[in-house]
């Protein structure tokens, strides 16, 4: 019988696949993605809350399109800054994206 | 009599001197003479007022007017207020600031003519009798204080003058210093008055009371006593704070006249009168009084024997005179200090105005170079003859009358200083014809021309009276000096006998004919030896000189107290060791702990600050960690 325990599980290790997919990889796109995975592992947990605490509401389904809806939006801002940057420097390599540095 | 009216009597000057310096002197620059006109119209209006205070208090009971008093300040349970206190000694020093003060404020439209800084020398002097004024109605110490204070800056501000001169900036500087001491003491004692009196006061009248009655006694009083006289020997320059006068000498001779003769160096007589009960009350602090009185009459009046420059014969006169003012107050004869001090005013302000006479065509102050005056200028000779009587003790001229009384009231209580204080009737009267047979005697010995032979200006102008606008205040004071002792004449002369003392509520001093007639005797033989040395020339004055040896050295070197206070004190004791302690600690510790700090801080932060990459991943790992910590921490020791 799958319960509440796997569904978090599976969303935490997703979680933690994105954050270390965010914190330690140089590229910007990957940066990218592993956030997006972030985000979904969340949506699994917020999904799976609602099924199992509150069966009769759907607030975790409604929060988690809200979510999709605004991670969507923010992939394609982010992609377009993305693209400014290798434009502007020829390169995606956050440790070479240091102009702000002391 | 109106509360305003009083009132006014200062604030007519102060009105002036901010009128002066903020309307006249940016806006209408290019008319001096406005200024002076208004100081004069100003300190006329003051002087109407006194005079009709002067009435109201004579008929008032118990010869004082009582005004209502304002509250000021709080501070805790202490309440400083300010009001005034117009009382007969109140009177009789109004009538003398107003009046000298006019008169030298006439002289000064000659004597300043034409000088650059005629707006400042007119709202100086306005600011100064204002404040002056202010002094001597003041009902508490602490407003007494304000203002006494007040008049010192002015009288800092009129010697310096013609601060371009170095000299002048140097006397100006030396004169708030070293009075700077004397006000450390009544500072003191004002301070000291809060922790004697219960509930805390400052009112005068009030310590007076509790003075009286004792409950204010012992040690507590005489520190007080000698505090308040500490004050009024840097004022009135007494011995041995008694350096700063004959420097202040360097200001305009109408400032010398008005504040280092006249008024404001008998602000400390003033301030001793004031205080008179409390120093009653304490046997020792009155002997204080009297013997540096006596002490300061003799021994300034030796160092005017020897100088040449005329004005610095007048200021070691001063020093002399206020000497005598305080003898008499220390002997406990209040009325005869007061009337001397009220004698003195005109006769003393007269010399500095004749003084500056002669000082306006010959263009000099050295008496080696003047001579034959009297030619030239009659009504400078006349008056300054008439002033020079008075302050040698000639009878019958006004002098003399408050002379006597403080030299008969010694003679009751002290016999040494009697002795003293007659040796200096002796020495007034030589140095005070010293200087009129060497100025206005012999033939004309070429002024400032001769003086400066070898840069030799074409000043050789011929010698004039000066203007009528300098001879009428000359005329009047003279015309005082003459009658200002009929108000305290021992018989009836058109006011009862002893007059002032009854107003004044002092005991008259009474007349000795024989001392009458010695102390003339005395006065008589110090000008005839003047004559018998500067004019006749029976004897040369190198040869007496001469005779006296070391003596005359030291006395011509002023005892070399302007070496002892500068070069021991000020330059071996202060500047060689204690500043240069200081500077060092200054540098090494101070500065090093300061700059300690900053290196401290720039150092600390500085491989802090490598932390601070700018990657935001870092930072990330750096959140991520520490929610990790948090987590186990709370895991292990949480619940």
């Amino acid at each position: 019988m799958v319960g509440l325990e796997h569904y978090l599980i599976l969303s935490g290790l997703l979680f933690c696949i994105g954050m270390v997919g965010a914190l330690a990889k140089r590229n910007i796109v990957t940066i990218l993605m592993s956030i997006e995975i972030m985000f979904n592992a969340v949506n699994i947990a917020m999904v799976a809350f609602s099924r199992y605490v509150t069966p009769t509401l759907l607030t975790g389904q409604i929060f988690a399109i809200f979510i999709i809806t605004v991670a969507a939006a923010e992939v394609a801002l982010g992609l377009a800054i993305i693209m400014a940057i290798y434009r502007a420097r020829e390169t995606v390599d956050v440790g070479k994206i240091d102009l702000m540095k002391w | 009599m109106p509360e305003l009216a009083i009132w006014s009597i200062f604030f007519l000057p102060i009105i002036s001197f901010l009128v002066i310096s903020f309307l006249l002197r940016p806006f209408l620059n290019d008319k001096p003479r406005l200024s002076g006109y208004l100081a004069v119209l100003s300190i006329a209006g003051s002087l109407l007022l006194s005079f009709w205070v002067l009435s109201e208090v004579i008929n008032a009971p118990g010869h004082r007017l009582s005004l209502p008093d304002h509250e000021w300040a709080m501070v805790g349970n202490l309440t400083i207020r300010v009001g005034l206190i117009v009382d007969s000694l109140t009177a009789v020093m109004l009538i003398v600031v107003t009046l000298v003060s006019l008169m030298v404020q006439i002289y000064s439209q000659g004597y300043m003519h034409g000088d650059p800084g005629y707006h400042r020398y007119f709202a100086f002097m306005s600011l100064f009798t204002g404040s002056m004024l202010g002094l001597v109605m003041a009902d508490n110490l602490i407003m007494l204080y304000v203002f006494w204070e007040m008049v010192g800056l002015c009288s800092y501000l009129l010697i310096g003058f013609w601060y371009h001169r170095p000299a002048a900036a140097a006397a100006a500087k030396k004169a708030f210093i070293v009075t700077r001491f004397g006000d450390l003491g009544f500072l003191l004692a004002i301070l000291f008055v809060v922790f004697q009196t219960d509930p805390p006061t400052f009112d005068i009248e009030r310590l007076h009371s509790l003075a009286v009655a004792g409950t204010l006694g012992g040690t507590a009083i005489t520190l007080l006593a000698l505090g308040v006289f500490a004050g009024a020997m840097g004022k009135s320059a007494q011995f041995p704070l008694h350096t700063w006068l004959p420097d202040a000498m360097e200001g305009p001779t109408p400032v010398s006249a008005l504040i280092h003769a006249a008024t404001m160096v008998a602000a400390g007589v003033f301030l001793v009168a004031r205080m008179f009960p409390v120093f009653e009350a304490s046997p020792q602090a009155m002997t204080t009084v009297s013997v540096i009185g006596g002490v300061t009459a003799v021994f300034a009046a030796t160092m005017g024997l020897v100088v040449y420059d005329m004005k610095r014969v007048m200021a070691y006169s001063t020093i002399s005179q206020l000497g005598y003012m305080m003898l008499g107050l220390g002997v406990g004869a209040y009325a005869a200090g007061i009337f001397h001090l009220f004698n003195h005013a005109f006769f003393k302000a007269l010399l500095f105005l004749g003084a500056g006479s002669a000082n306006h065509t010959t263009g000099t102050f050295d008496m080696r170079f003047m001579g034959g005056l009297r030619r030239y200028m009659p009504w400078t000779f006349a008056t300054l003859t008439v002033a020079s009587l008075s302050l040698a003790g000639i009878p019958p001229f006004s002098g003399f009358w408050s002379k006597d009384e403080i030299l008969l009231e010694t003679l009751h209580k002290n016999q040494a200083l009697f002795w003293l204080a007659l040796v200096g009737v002796f020495m007034t009267a030589f140095y005070v014809f010293r200087m009129m047979f060497m100025a206005f005697g012999g033939k004309y010995r070429g002024g400032a021309s001769a003086e400066h032979v070898t840069q030799h200006s074409a000043h050789s102008h011929a010698l004039h009276e000066s203007p009528p606008v300098m001879v009428v205040p000359m005329l009047v004071l003279g015309v005082l000096s003459v009658i200002s002792g009929v108000v305290n004449l021992p018989w009836s002369f058109g006011l009862p006998p002893h007059w002032l003392a009854d107003f004044l509520g002092g005991e008259a001093a009474g007349f000795d004919v024989n001392l009458a007639g010695t102390s003339s005797l005395v006065a008589a033989l110090g000008i005839f030896l003047a004559y018998a040395i500067y004019s006749a020339r029976w004897l040369s004055a190198e040869r007496v000189g001469k005779l006296f040896g070391p003596i005359y050295t030291l006395v011509y070197r002023k005892y070399y107290f302007d070496e002892l206070y500068e070069d021991l004190i000020v330059t071996r004791g202060l500047y060689r060791n204690l500043s240069f302690a200081l500077d060092w600690f200054d540098r090494n510790i101070i500065d090093n702990v300061v700059d300690g700090m900053a290196w401290l801080g720039r150092n600390v932060g500085r491989p802090v600050s490598r932390v601070q990459t700018g990657q935001v991943q870092v930072y990330g790992i750096g959140i991520s960690l520490g929610i990790l910590l948090i987590l186990a921490a709370f895991i292990i020791f949480g619940r």
